[in-house]
């Protein structure tokens, strides 16, 4: 398959997912501008950060607390790309600079696309998955900024589901062995309690320890060959 | 300039957390228990965001009509329909149910 193609492939399965990052873009910039952000910061923050858990949780923070306290929490909350990062390694090229390059696109839903599974990751389609979520984010957040939507009319038109329904999709489809049900369920596990005691963030950080289950040894056939997610449907 | 500051500041630190694994290993691979536990990696994040998302902080935001939605989206896939129109069948019946 050419370069192109697996592009292209990446932009397609995102695509649903980068629809919902759009509606919660909106959100993050209707709530950016009520909290005095004005117009550009909360744009521009988008553009350059992409991390909506990181964005939110600084927009918390910052206006009751420390700025050096706000930027912590927002760094704690997205330590997951560091566990990510390791993950991808693997399957970039290149010296570290260039590997540090190629590791820059990663975001949650580019992340599961591009993996082609049995912990090796496409590359290529790691960058077309994350071009329409960061462009929907962006857009998302500047429509946010201009509109400024009340958050009920959102919640009206069901628009919150849209982002843990594709998860769970994605997540349907990445369950291709015990292994991986294990894993999924004490990952949920683990920030299901975890919430009951910290930040949403650090419950997500620590539900990536479910994969420990892959230090057990295998017992069953390897995974399945990955397979092209839609093109099966 | 205590906003701009924090955003620059939050976002250079985002890129160094996604480089901060590569610079490190380069082009030495991961031991074989590692890469059975890094092939779960996408799953096990996936099961958390979904569990963060619909529980939210100390349980409070969980909704009955988005656990509802959300179920009929998976219901809708498992049915064969393509995703993004299992997506907005989801949305649709909260939607519906909020409007009852």
């Amino acid at each position: 398959m050419s370069v192109r193609d697996e592009l292209l492939l990446g932009a397609r399965a995102a695509i649903g997912p980068a629809a919902a990052t759009f509606a919660l873009g909106v959100t993050f910039g209707a709530e950016a501008v009520a909290a005095g952000w004005g117009h550009a910061a909360p744009v521009v923050f988008s553009a350059i950060g992409i991390s909506g858990s990181a964005q939110f949780s600084l927009l918390t923070t910052l206006s009751t607390g420390t700025a050096l306290v706000a930027i912590l929490s927002a760094v704690l909350i997205n330590a997951r790309y560091l566990v990510m990062g390791v993950a991808l390694n693997d399957s970039l090229r290149g010296g570290r600079l260039w590997r540090a390059v190629q590791a820059q696109p990663l975001v949650d839903a580019s992340f599961v696309v591009a993996h082609r599974g049995g912990g090796r990751f496409d590359v290529v389609r790691l960058l077309g998955a994350t071009i329409p979520q960061w462009s929907c984010w962006v857009l998302g957040t500047l429509l946010g900024v201009l509109l400024q939507p009340e958050p009920e009319l959102m919640e009206q038109l069901g628009v919150d589901v849209v982002f843990p329904a594709f998860f769970l999709l994605l997540v349907l489809e990445e369950l291709h062995s015990l292994r991986a049900l294990g894993a999924a369920a004490l990952g949920a596990l683990v920030a299901g309690g975890l919430l009951l005691v910290t930040e949403p963030g650090y419950a997500l950080l620590a539900a990536t320890a479910g994969a420990v289950v892959g230090v057990l040894p295998e017992r069953e056939p390897a995974e399945r060959e990955p397979v092209d997610r839609e093109e099966t449907r | 300039m205590r906003l701009w500051l924090s955003i620059l500041a939050v976002s250079a630190a985002n890129a160094l957390l996604k480089a901060s694994g590569p610079l490190v290993l380069g082009d030495r691979r991961l031991p074989a228990v590692a890469r059975r536990v890094v092939a779960l990696m996408a799953p096990v994040l996936l099961a958390g965001l979904i569990t963060v998302e619909l529980a939210g902080e100390d349980w409070n935001a969980v909704d009955g009509a988005q656990v509802a939605g959300v179920a009929v989206a998976g219901i809708a896939w498992w049915a064969r329909a393509p995703m993004l129109l299992a997506v907005l069948v989801g949305a649709a019946a909260a939607a519906g149910l909020r409007a009852l």
